[in-house]
C-alpha cells in the first residue's frame, strides 16, 4: 500500500484539518502502515462469516429500538451554553452562504 | 449570486429534445420523536429547545432508533411497492456544515431499507410507470438562517430543533420526460403517503422536499446527456417552473454548440432561474461507511407482517371501492380521494346520511365551495361529517329539499348548528301535505294562463317554469317531484 501526501492533504482538507510539512510526511507514513496491515487482513477469506454487528444477548429484533414517546429536552441556555458564540437562543456561527 | 439570466431555448428547440428526469424526494415521517432520540419533533417551538446531547452531537451520545420510524418507512416502501430488506444498514455520509453538529448524516448507503417498487401515473390520460430504486431511512439536519437579525451581514444562525427529525428519501428511476410527468409523480407520492399515514405531506412546513436530476437528449437517442442536479424545489409550482427552465438552459446550452456541466443548481425563486453553485468537488466526497453506533436493522417476517396487515387503504383501493360498493362515478370517486382527509369525511357523511351517492354531492360540490370562500381544508370544517351527513339525511328521507338544504347548509356553517337545529328555528320543512301543495299550484296555474296554453299546445318545456314557481311560492318547501307529478296531472 502506497499513500501519497496528495492523498493525505485530501482527506485532511476534508477532515477540516490543517496539517504542516512535517505533519502529512508523518501522517502519510502512519497511515500507510495501517492500510498495509488492513490489507493483510483483507487477504482472510470471511465470505463466509455473519458480520458481528453486537454482543448482545439473543432477543426480539426491536430490543433496540425506542418508542415513539417523547422524552426530556434542554432548554436554549442548556442547549448553546457550551457555543463560542449564541443569541436569541441561536447558535451563531461565521456567515455561511452555501452548501 | 449571479444573477446572469442564461439564454433559453425556443420551444421549437426544445420539441427536438427529450428531458429525462429523475426525482429524490425527502419526505417527513409522522412521528412524535427524532430518529434517534426522544426529543419532540413539533414544529414551531422555540428555537434550540427540542434538542437533546444525541441531535446536539455532543461527544459520547448514542442513537437509538424509534421503532415506529421504522414502521412508518416501511409503510411508506410498502405502498410504493418496494422490496423491503430483511437486514439494512445505516451509514454515515460525512460532510461540515454548521446545522450539522454530528459532522455526519445516519443515513443508508449500500443496503437500503428498501428497493424495485414502482408508482403509476397518469400523464394526458396515458398511465406510466415510474420506477422507485430505493427508499432509505435518514435523519434531517438543522436550520441556518442567513438573513433578517441585525448581524446577518456577519453571522448565520442555527437552530437545531429539526435535527434529527425522521426522514426518508425516495429516489426514483430517470423514467420522467417532463415537468407534468414530474408533477403527476409528486402528486401521486404525496397522496399515497397521505393515504398511508407515513406523513402529513406538508410542503410548506419542509415535510416534502424534492431535488431533480436533470438532462436532455435528442429525441430518438439512446445515451444519457450530462445531467445537473436541481436542488430547493420546495413546492410543486416551483418544481414544475425550475424543470421547464432547466430543460430549456440546457437545450440552448447544447443548441448553441456548448456542453452542460455536470452541477448542482439551485432553484431561485425570485429570479426564476436555477442558479449554479460554486461549492467544492470534494464536497461530494462524503466517505461513507457503516454506522458503528447502530446496529443492523433486522425485520422479520413477523414484523413485516404486523405493519402488512395495520396499513391503511391506499387511495387507488379506496376509489375502487368507491365505485363498487357507493355505486359513484369514477370522477366523483377521483375528486373524493385526493386527499385522505376528504375521503374519512365523506365516508362519514355518507354512512350518516345512509346515501352514499348523495353524500358525494354534497362533500364534493356544495361543502368545497363554503370552504373555498372561507380559505379552509376539510379538515377544520366548522360542519362535522356527521352533522352533514344529518342533512343529506334529512334530503334522502324527503324531508328537506335539496334547494332548502342548501339555504340551511350556509347557515349550519356559520353558526356550527345542525340542520334540525335551524329548521326548527326558521320553521323550515319539506311540504308534505299534498293538499296544500295542490292548493299553491292551482293558484300557480290560474295566475299564468299564457304558460298553460303553451304547455297544452305541446311546449312542455314550460314545466320548469311551472315547478320554479311553486318552489317560488312554497320557499322551497315544496319536494319538486311531487310538484312536477301534481302539476303534469293538472295540467293534461
Amino acid at each position: 500500500m502506497k499513500l501519497t501526501e496528495e492523498e493525505v492533504r485530501y482527506v485532511a482538507d476534508l477532515a477540516n484539518l490543517e496539517l504542516s510539512a512535517a505533519e502529512i510526511a508523518r501522517m502519510a507514513k502512519d497511515l500507510d502502515s495501517i492500510l498495509t496491515h488492513i490489507d493483510k487482513l483483507n487477504k482472510l477469506d470471511v465470505s463466509q462469516v455473519e458480520p458481528m454487528a453486537q454482543v448482545l444477548y439473543e432477543a426480539e429484533e426491536t430490543a433496540t429500538l425506542s418508542a415513539d414517546v417523547a422524552g426530556p429536552t434542554y432548554d436554549s441556555a442548556t442547549a448553546t451554553s457550551n457555543a463560542p458564540l449564541a443569541g436569541g437562543g441561536f447558535f451563531k456561527v461565521p456567515k455561511v452562504i452555501e452548501r | 449570486m449571479a444573477t446572469t439570466t442564461a439564454p433559453l431555448a425556443t420551444p421549437e428547440m426544445i420539441a427536438r429534445y427529450e428531458p429525462v428526469i429523475g426525482l429524490e424526494v425527502h419526505c417527513q415521517l409522522q412521528t412524535n420523536t427524532k430518529i434517534f432520540c426522544r426529543c419532540p419533533t413539533s414544529f414551531g417551538a422555540a428555537p434550540n429547545t427540542n434538542v437533546c446531547p444525541v441531535c446536539l452531537g455532543l461527544p459520547g451520545a448514542l442513537p437509538v432508533l424509534n421503532q415506529h420510524a421504522v414502521e412508518l418507512a416501511i409503510q411508506a416502501a410498502l405502498a410504493l411497492n418496494c422490496q423491503v430488506r430483511r437486514k439494512s444498514i445505516f451509514a454515515r455520509k460525512n460532510y461540515f456544515y454548521p446545522d450539522l453538529p454530528k459532522g455526519y448524516q445516519i443515513s443508508q448507503y449500500d443496503r437500503p431499507l428498501a428497493e424495485h417498487g414502482w408508482l403509476e401515473v397518469t400523464v394526458e390520460g396515458v398511465k406510466k410507470r415510474i420506477g422507485v430504486t430505493r427508499v432509505h431511512m435518514e435523519d434531517d439536519a438543522g436550520k441556518s438562517i442567513h438573513d433578517g437579525f441585525k448581524d446577518s451581514g456577519v453571522y448565520s444562525y442555527v437552530d437545531l430543533n429539526r435535527c434529527g427529525t425522521p426522514l426518508i428519501e425516495i429516489v426514483s428511476e430517470p423514467d420522467i420526460r417532463g415537468s407534468e410527468e414530474a408533477y403527476q409523480y409528486m402528486t401521486e407520492i404525496k397522496q399515497v403517503l397521505q393515504f398511508a399515514g407515513v406523513s402529513t405531506c406538508d410542503m410548506e412546513k419542509g415535510h416534502l422536499r424534492c431535488d431533480a436530476n436533470v438532462s436532455v437528449r435528442l429525441k430518438g437517442a439512446e445515451k444519457f446527456g450530462t445531467k445537473a442536479e436541481v436542488k430547493n424545489l420546495n413546492s410543486f409550482r416551483f418544481m414544475k417552473q425550475a424543470l421547464d427552465y432547466e430543460i430549456a438552459r440546457q437545450v440552448a446550452l447544447i443548441e448553441g454548440g456548448g456542453r452542460v456541466t455536470q452541477e448542482t443548481r439551485l432553484w431561485n425563486t425570485e429570479l426564476g432561474e436555477t442558479v449554479g453553485m460554486r461549492s467544492k468537488e470534494a464536497a461530494h466526497d462524503y466517505r461513507y461507511f457503516p454506522e458503528p453506533d447502530l446496529v443492523p436493522l433486522e425485520i422479520s417476517e413477523a414484523w413485516l407482517g404486523r405493519v402488512k396487515a395495520a396499513m391503511p387503504e391506499l387511495p387507488a383501493a379506496r376509489r375502487a371501492r368507491f365505485v363498487e360498493s357507493y355505486g359513484l362515478r369514477d370522477y366523483d370517486a377521483q375528486v373524493l380521494t385526493l386527499s385522505r382527509a376528504i375521503s374519512d369525511y365523506y365516508e362519514r357523511v355518507a354512512q350518516t346520511s345512509g346515501d352514499p351517492k348523495l353524500a358525494a354531492n354534497w362533500v364534493a360540490g356544495e361543502l368545497p365551495g363554503l370552504l373555498k370562500a372561507d380559505g379552509k381544508e376539510i379538515e377544520e370544517s366548522p360542519v362535522p361529517a356527521e352533522k352533514l351527513g344529518e342533512l343529506v339525511g334529512l334530503i334522502a328521507k324527503g324531508e328537506l329539499t335539496g334547494k332548502l338544504a342548501k339555504e340551511i347548509l350556509p347557515k349550519m356553517y356559520a353558526t356550527g348548528d345542525s340542520a334540525k337545529t335551524i329548521m326548527e328555528r326558521e320553521g323550515l320543512k319539506a311540504m308534505s301535505d299534498t293538499g296544500e301543495l295542490e292548493k299553491i299550484i292551482d293558484s300557480v296555474i290560474a295566475a299564468n294562463p299564457k304558460q298553460v296554453e303553451q304547455y297544452r299546445g305541446g311546449k312542455t318545456a314550460v314545466m320548469a317554469f311551472f315547478v320554479g314557481q311553486v318552489m317560488k311560492a312554497t320557499r322551497g318547501q315544496a319536494n319538486p317531484a311531487t310538484a312536477t307529478g301534481i302539476l303534469a296531472r293538472k295540467l293534461a
